[in-house]
């Protein structure tokens, strides 16, 4: 794990060097400096090193004394603005999460059962527009029914302004700031989740031991939520692992910054911007521990589903 | 039916089927899979239905299981169990009778249990679909099945999960699901070929104990005619949809009659004598659903056959032994001696 992550840090790193017109040094020097300030920007903040030298240094100050700065605004130290943007995605995506896990797993279930009918194109029609609907797009409707259009309405008089309310401060605020965003991350997961689901199900409904749970006696329905569904959750499950981990990480950028949620992903999307590196290597870490962690959880988890995995 | 045996008769039958049909709609027509099956079961009766892949054995069973689930199948026809017409009775409660009273073990025990539960687990959900137990007293149940079909250590192997277990502990483990509501009729699909010949043995011995104990009737689907002779009362050998020949398992043995059933047995290698350097076997293949011969459906594959086999032949009884052949009983003696100096001839 701790491979993956230097792996992944020394690759971004390298990256960024090898981006043209991206040497910080110039940047942080600012515009109109002459080769002068570039060069005794260059010398204060060690880009005269080698790379492997300023690698460690840069790794240093992120890890060890946390304090390393931002290249852009100076003085902004990194570690406490994730510090800080870390509850806003952890409050987004383990909501979005919810939502689309139930709505996920029962569109699958029902659409396996209906296999053919209205109900089951409906839903696979649905939930393909669900995944073809860009989340950006999808948000700024949210909003501009939400907030403009159609806010003096009954229905969406509730919603508050954009932005994030911590869960410490009202829940209740918490929840309402949330719930729009939730949705909207959601619909595009339960499209892929509804729609995998429901194929891996058909597939596990033809094996042998689905005509035996038949023979027993037991309703389709029994059938299919504790025999079909059961072995079928491995990809869902494979698959909640890579985008749950993803999404924490900060890959919910586009959801954030639409609804002005200052997460990780608005931080990255920033750091983007402005090719600052820092800050971009430490949203990279970040993304890159919780995708490692969270696919560790899923091998956990296939053990929990699949007693045959537990042995090897 | 002359064929049943004087006990039955008196019992009344467990089984009845007339007429029974299944054709599926496809592309190229209607397809008859099973054409025209009648069968009678006695209580404590076991009937072996023998024949070639695709002869339609396995949806007869099927049928009677209310398991046919293709939205392009018709099943038509009478099943009635006990009296009870099975055939259109509403799923809701034919599934009560499903796992009940009528019990059905599988062809491959690898593949015939959910993967992800101990087969107690298995077993006890089977006895609770059926009876107002609670998860605990079930639980016991299910281990008193593993028990009794001869699992070591009960309490233990019913926490173990399919892949834990061998080929035939896993198959003892599907005719104890079977067995966990006492079924009246249990319907065995090929239950012993893909076990090696040791536990095929125990299996058999299995579902005899099985009639001794619980009373049960059974009908049992094979192609091993070994197995039809250790363990059948009554014979039905199917081709192409529909039975052929019938009659009680020594009858069959001794006097078979229909050149199928015939070359079935020609194709057994011979206990006693010379060793042959090859077995006989049928010429030629079973015919395709789609393009079921005009007449006699196995004329022809048949050495024997005539002018009058363009005519489908019915199923005649004679002494309890029914053919459906046009053979007379001096030509099919004559066959008869054929079949066997082939098989000895080959030596």
């Amino acid at each position: 794990m701790l491979f993956v992550l230097v792996g992944i840090s020394a690759t971004v790193f390298l990256i960024f060097f090898a981006t043209p017109g991206a040497d910080p040094a110039a940047r942080i020097a600012g515009r109109n400096a002459t080769p002068e300030t570039v060069a005794a920007v260059r010398k204060e903040f060690g880009l005269d090193k080698p790379l492997p030298v300023q690698y460690a240094m840069m790794m240093d100050h992120l890890l060890v004394t946390q304090d390393l700065t931002s290249f852009v605004n100076r003085g902004e130290k990194i570690v406490p603005e994730i510090v800080e943007a870390a509850p806003v995605t952890l409050s987004l995506v383990l909501g979005a999460a919810v939502i689309w896990v139930v709505f996920g797993v029962v569109v699958g279930l029902v659409a396996a059962a209906f296999k053919d009918t209205l109900i089951d194109r409906g839903l696979m029609v649905g939930s393909l527009i669900g995944v073809s609907m860009p989340v950006f797009w999808l948000g700024e409707v949210v909003n501009l029914l939400t907030q403009s259009r159609l806010h003096g309405t009954f229905f969406f008089a509730w919603v508050p302004a954009l932005g994030y309310v911590p869960l410490r401060q009202s829940p209740l605020g918490w929840f309402a700031a949330l719930v729009l965003p939730w949705i909207t991350l959601a619909v595009l997961y339960i499209g892929i989740y509804g729609r995998v689901l429901r194929a891996n199900l058909i597939e596990a409904l033809n094996e042998d031991y689905i005509r035996t749970a038949r023979a027993k006696g037991l309703s389709d329905w029994q059938v299919l939520t504790r025999h079909a569904l059961r072995c079928s959750l491995i990809s869902f499950v494979t698959m909640f692992g890579l985008d749950f981990g993803a999404l924490v990480g900060g890959g919910a950028l586009l959801t954030e910054v639409v609804f002005g949620l200052q997460g990780v992903g608005a931080l990255t999307y920033r750091a983007l911007e402005d090719l600052d590196l820092p800050m971009i290597m430490a949203t990279v870490i970040y993304a890159s521990f919780f995708v490692v962690v969270s696919n560790a959880a899923v091998d956990i988890l296939y053990a929990a589903i699949d007693p045959r995995v537990r042995e090897r | 039916m002359s064929g049943d045996r004087p006990g039955s008769i008196e019992a009344g039958p467990i089984l009845e089927v007339r007429d029974l049909a299944v054709s599926f709609r496809t592309e190229r027509g209607l397809v008859r899979a099973v054409d025209g099956v009648s069968l009678t079961l006695g209580e404590r009766e076991i009937l072996s239905i023998v024949g070639e892949s695709g002869s339609g054995k396995t949806l007869t069973v099927l049928a009677v299981m209310g398991l046919i689930r293709d939205p392009n199948a018709i099943v038509e026809g009478s099943i009635r169990f006990r009296g009870r017409e099975l055939v259109g009775l509403p799923d809701g409660e034919m599934r009560r009778v499903r796992g009940g009273a009528i019990a059905m073990i599988f062809q491959n025990p690898m593949t015939a249990l959910t993967p992800v539960y101990a087969i107690g687990r298995q077993i006890a959900e089977q006895v609770r679909a059926h009876r107002p137990l609670s998860r605990r007293a079930a639980a016991r149940r299910a281990i008193e099945l593993i028990e009794a079909v001869g699992i070591p250590n009960p309490a233990g192997a019913a926490q173990r999960f399919p892949h834990e277990l061998s080929g035939g502990m896993r198959q003892r483990a599907v005719i104890a699901m079977a067995l966990s509501c006492d079924p009246a009729l249990l319907l065995a699909d090929e239950p012993t070929t893909a076990l090696d010949v040791t536990v095929q043995a125990q299996i058999l011995d299995l579902v005899r104990k099985l009639r001794a104990d619980f009373g049960s009737s059974v009908i049992l689907i094979t192609h091993n005619m070994g197995v039809v002779a250790e363990i059948a009362d009554r014979v039905a050998v199917m081709y192409a949809g529909r039975i052929v020949e019938r009659a009680e398992t020594a009858a069959l043995f001794r006097e078979p009659r229909h050149p199928y059933t015939l070359g079935l047995l020609g194709s057994i290698p011979p206990l006693e004598g010379a060793r042959p350097r090859r077995l006989p076997a049928i010429p030629g293949t079973p015919p395709s659903p789609f393009a079921i011969p005009e007449g006699c459906p196995f004329g022809p594959r048949c050495r024997w056959r005539e002018a009058a086999c363009a005519v489908r032949p019915e199923l005649v009884a004679e002494g309890g032994h029914e053919t459906a052949c046009i053979l007379t009983k001096e030509a099919r003696a004559a066959a008869r001696a054929q079949s066997l100096a082939v098989t000895a001839g080959a030596a």
